[in-house]
């Protein structure tokens, strides 16, 4: 039973979730209200992490293979996909390595010019893969 | 005989557990990055369904009760993120900082690439979510009038894309801090990059994964305003 109450528990933020995507005239999708208000409930401890967390970590698990019935519909979309096609690979390889590169450098020069405590708790890894870099 | 598949609610259920089990055994087998079970799943279905001439719709009158779970499984994200919150505490700058760079450099290459390629507005919302988490960015692409499945397979080029060339990439552009790496691999390809930052170390791992949802929510809210402009 307590299985079927957390995910009664995930379930009823999801129909709340639905009823603000209705209300609120925003484009963002329901799925994304119902993890911030997840997310606010978890600080709030309004719901206490051990309510919901077997439920959630199963449906975090099991994530992938939800996948697999939207991405089958690729077969009503051909047409579509055989027209951008080049853009789509193109697209997706150059921004995906853009993206690496500039959040990496990014959080790297703030991590090394900001303030010595946050480079606690990783100092030993850091110290390593940085004389790995050096020679 | 197809009447029967027709009627059948676990038709599409079951070869959709099926096909990724094999996938999954696919993966563990090989260990490559390409042998991804989400991939390998579809492509097997797809090939059954044209192979024994069964409709679309056919498979999803049952595979449905598969997607049904999808909002409750994002919601189900404050979870994991929800645990690395104090991580989140402790480089808020970094994090914070790293991740917004990210998620604006991805809306900026997405536009002008799309403006040098001419894509029309239907194919710019589709790329524009692609660097974040499928959960996340089908939701993003469907509001903003994408094509949701052309969506997903954008964000599994980048994820497994980004999972084979993440230690390359960051041995080249000389990111050593292991934060920053786990930042740049979670925030350029998601799930998918994380199971590789995870390999590379502790670390890497958690703040990959926390990546994930942060920049997922940041991107929700840029593409809103990037969508404008084609």
């Amino acid at each position: 039973m307590k299985f079927m109450r957390q995910l009664a528990i995930i379930m009823s933020i999801s129909f709340i979730a639905e009823v603000m995507e209705y209300l609120i005239p925003l484009p963002v999708a329901a799925s994304i209200y119902g993890l911030i208000l997840m997310l606010i409930g978890l600080i709030t401890k309004i719901i206490p992490l051990h309510k919901v967390e077997d439920a959630a970590d199963f449906l975090v698990e099991i994530m992938p293979i939800l996948f697999v019935p939207p991405t089958v519909g690729i077969m009503a979309s051909v047409e579509a996909l055989k027209q951008m096609l080049v853009p789509l690979c193109v697209i997706s390889v150059v921004s995906t390595v853009l993206v690496m590169v500039v959040t990496g450098r990014v959080s790297q020069r703030m991590i090394r010019k900001g303030n010595g405590d946050a480079r606690d708790g990783v100092s030993m890894d850091g110290a390593v893969t940085q004389k790995g870099a050096i020679q | 005989m197809k009447d029967m598949l027709t009627q059948s609610a676990f038709f599409g259920v079951v070869i959709s557990l099926l096909c990724f089990e094999v996938g999954l055994f696919l993966k563990k087998k090989t260990g490559l990055a390409i042998a991804n079970p989400l991939l390998v799943a579809v492509l097997m279905i797809v090939a059954f369904l044209l192979l024994f001439d069964i409709d679309y719709e056919v498979y999803a009158s049952g595979a449905k009760y598969i997607d049904f779970f999808l909002t409750p499984a994002t919601v189900s994200l404050a979870v994991p993120l929800y645990r690395k919150l104090s991580l989140l505490k402790k480089y808020p700058k970094a994090i914070f900082g790293g991740i917004a760079a990210g998620v604006l450099t991805a809306m900026v290459s997405i536009f002008l690439m799309s403006l040098a390629f001419g894509l029309t507005h239907e194919q710019y919302v589709t790329l524009l979510p692609k660097s974040i988490t499928t959960a996340i960015g089908m939701g993003v692409s469907e509001k903003m009038g994408g094509i949701v499945t052309i969506t997903i397979v954008a964000i599994a080029i980048s994820g497994i894309g980004g999972n084979i060339i993440a230690e390359f990439v960051c041995k080249v552009f000389r990111i050593t801090e292991p934060i920053a790496r786990g930042l740049a691999i979670g925030t350029a390809s998601h799930a998918m990059g994380t199971s590789r930052a995870m390999e590379l170390g502790e670390v890497e791992g958690a703040m990959s994964s926390l990546s994930i949802v942060v920049a997922g929510i940041i991107t929700v809210v840029s593409v809103s305003v990037f969508a404008m402009f084609i």
